[in-house]
């Protein structure tokens, strides 16, 4: 995956949207579909093409956590923090990830292989503690787990 | 020789590795020389044995699981010494003992076969909706006393009766499918076991109102239903049970599905609508009512995955025959979704009616942990935390509310008796500042000031908790949609019915202990 976004291709991707209602959000996860964020210099030309304000396709973009303004790293982990997965330990196992990659929920780590992520439910209820790895589903997570996701994203 | 397998396609069996059974079948095969059909279907909702493989036989469908790669070799011999031979799968209690109406064919078919979906009912009740009149259909879902199954349990039937009423240029039938409460996944389950369903209940909703366009509103949280979704509607298109002419009826209906971006508060049907409209997901004030101005200003259906996917089998065998299951005021039949610290965790659909306890103890069989239930939160983040005290409490919304909880979307999350209820209640609020969408003030304000004085509880501070009260009394009455007014429900019920655990010395004494 690339992290820039021509202006060739930007204008592609608005004109596939243009026509459906209520474009801005299918046109955000196009973006981040293809380049892994959402360039920031990509808002005014939105905004033009859509009629609104450069303010609104701001504000639409960070209210929403999905949308990424800078580049995540190469593999993403979402652990579930949710009830359901508390029940089961998860917040130990939280913490056994945090130390075992070095960092906090919304970080990278300095070599740029994971970033950390914490996500309210996966639909994964009985059979947590859950995660979302690079969009793959992982149940009943543990330690051991959490270690072999770590070694296979090269953290 | 032959063998048909079915193994699961639903997330749930994917996070356990069915894949890898699927994988390692494959192989098997191929090394044994044996033919081997692999059918993809949805989950029959044992979730502990996931991944559950089925071989059919001529008795039925036997069941094996939980399966690993290591597991396979066994189901190409004597199945019946099979060390996880479970007996045939619908014979197992879990499963024997449900109702299955909307789910009936969850599990079963295969979730994108079309003519697998009609050889098992599938289209019946769209085909009778195309014979009624528009007022017909409507009258017949109020008549089954159907209620939103989202968690706010109106009457369907009566949303419907005020689009069909209204008079525009265009409607809209929109499906919540933004499932965030932790504990549910029937609406998960649904679309990646049976799309079909979902997309012949809005198709009917839309000839009974007059809408002609339909959205799945469907979070970003469950990439694999995203897919079988798309893949069902594309499917549906080229069939032609979406598009000008439903089924040749010259009456139109098309849908897409559309996927949220993570907001826990557009799931409230407001802030759902703001965001397809592709604005900030902030909750709008009502009236006007979403059934009179809803998606782009026009009237809107706004319905939970699993309200819409009920109408198909009422339609279908109509209303009396799903109003007969249920009790008081909640008709027909709801599914539950057992979770959390559970021993036999999953989908569990039955007529209401059942106390509390018989979920938990009976159907759930105890926790997982082995340990003493200590509190069971049913309805999600925003549900009521229920002691044992209230386990003769029957699943009802009336019932539910009258214990000041709610049914919600009826998932329950079990916790053993390591549980710090001060640590739930303090994360309630947590969730709810971050979750919030910022328009009113008891919900943006209060929550952050609640996670500061559940911590002033914690630090031993009992002056703080007629604060607690006081500010979930506001936020109750006070916010504007249900984030901010139910997330007093599991806070004021965790400090109402374990007290013990908000004694700032308590919390004190573990801390040091640790």
């Amino acid at each position: 995956m690339t992290n820039t976004l021509s202006s060739e291709r930007l204008g592609e991707i608005i004109a596939t949207h243009a026509g459906l209602e209520g474009p801005l959000l299918p046109i955000f996860h196009a973006i981040q579909e293809e380049v892994g964020h959402i360039p920031q210099d990509a808002l005014p030309v939105i905004a033009q093409a859509l009629n609104i304000s450069r303010a609104e396709a701001h504000g639409v973009m960070s209210f929403y956590h999905d949308f990424r303004a800078n580049p995540a790293g190469r593999h993403v982990v979402k652990l579930c923090r949710a009830e359901a997965c508390q029940s089961m330990g998860a917040d130990a196992l939280h913490d056994h990830a945090k130390e075992r990659l070095g960092i906090d929920f919304n970080e990278t780590t300095k070599n740029g292989a994971v970033t950390l992520e914490p996500v309210f439910c996966l639909g994964l209820c009985a059979c947590g503690p859950a995660a979302l790895v690079d969009g793959k589903v992982v149940g009943r997570l543990d330690a051991e787990k959490i270690d072999r996701i770590a070694t296979e994203c090269g953290a | 020789m032959t063998l048909k397998i079915f193994l699961s396609r639903d997330a749930a069996a994917k996070a356990l590795g069915v894949d890898d059974v699927a994988d390692a079948i494959t192989r098997e095969a191929a090394a044994r020389g044996v033919q081997v059909t692999l059918v993809r279907p949805g989950s029959r909702g044992m979730i502990w044995l996931e991944p559950l493989a089925e071989v059919e036989t001529p008795q039925g469908r036997m069941a094996f699981g939980p399966m690993t790669a290591a597991d396979v070799p066994g189901l190409f011999g004597d199945l019946s010494a099979h060390p996880k031979a479970q007996g045939l799968t619908e014979e197992i209690p879990f499963f024997k003992s449900q109702t299955r109406l909307t789910f009936a064919r969850c599990g079963v078919i295969d979730p994108l076969s079309l003519a697998d979906y009609e050889a098992h009912g599938g289209l019946a009740g769209l085909g009778r909706a195309l014979a009624m009149t528009g007022a017909e259909i409507v009258a017949e879902v109020t008549e089954s006393g159907l209620r939103g199954r989202g968690g706010a349990g109106f009457p369907t039937g009566i949303k419907w009766k005020t689009v069909a009423d209204a008079v525009a240029d265009r409607k809209y039938i929109v499906c919540n499918a933004d499932e965030g409460d932790s504990a549910t996944f029937a609406d998960r389950m649904l679309m990646e076991g049976d799309p079909f369903t979902l997309i012949e209940g809005m198709a009917i909703a839309g000839i009974a109102t007059g809408a002609t366009k339909g959205y799945v509103y469907l979070r970003s949280e469950y990439p694999d239903a995203v897919e079988v979704m798309n893949a069902a509607v594309r499917i549906g298109r080229e069939a032609g049970l979406l598009g000008a002419s439903v089924l040749g009826s010259n009456r139109a209906f098309d849908m897409e599905i559309r996927v949220g971006a993570g907001a826990y508060v557009c799931g409230e049907e407001t802030s759902l609508l703001n965001s397809l409209e592709g604005k900030r997901g902030i909750v709008r004030a009502k009236p006007p009512l979403p059934a009179l101005e809803g998606f782009l200003g026009k009237p809107t259906v706004v319905n939970n995955v699993i309200s819409l996917a009920s109408v198909p089998v009422i339609l279908g065998k109509g209303a009396k025959h799903y109003k007969d299951f249920g009790l008081g005021r909640s008709r027909g039949t709801i599914p539950l979704q057992i979770a959390g610290n559970v021993k036999h965790g999953g989908l569990y659909e039955i007529a209401f009616g059942l106390t509390l306890g018989e979920i938990v103890d009976t159907i759930g069989g105890g926790t997982a942990s082995g340990r003493p239930v200590k509190a069971v939160q049913v309805g999600g983040p925003l549900g009521a935390y229920f002691p044992r005290a209230l386990f003769d409490t029957p699943f009802g919304y009336e019932e539910f509310a009258g214990k000041d909880g709610l049914v919600g979307h009826a998932g329950l999350t079990i916790f053993d008796d390591s549980t710090d209820m001060l640590k739930m209640a303090r994360f309630a609020m947590e969730f709810c500042a971050v979750e919030s969408c910022g328009k009113c003030t008891p919900c943006r304000v209060g929550a952050v000031r609640g996670v500061e004085v559940v911590d002033r509880i914690a630090a031993g501070d009992p002056t703080a908790v007629p604060i607690l009260k006081d500010l979930c009394n506001t936020m109750k009455f006070g916010s504007l949609c249900a984030l901010g007014g139910f997330t007093p429900y599991p806070v004021m019920s965790a400090l109402t019915h374990f007290p013990d655990d908000f004694s700032g010395s308590a919390t004190g004494a573990k801390e040091a202990a640790e």
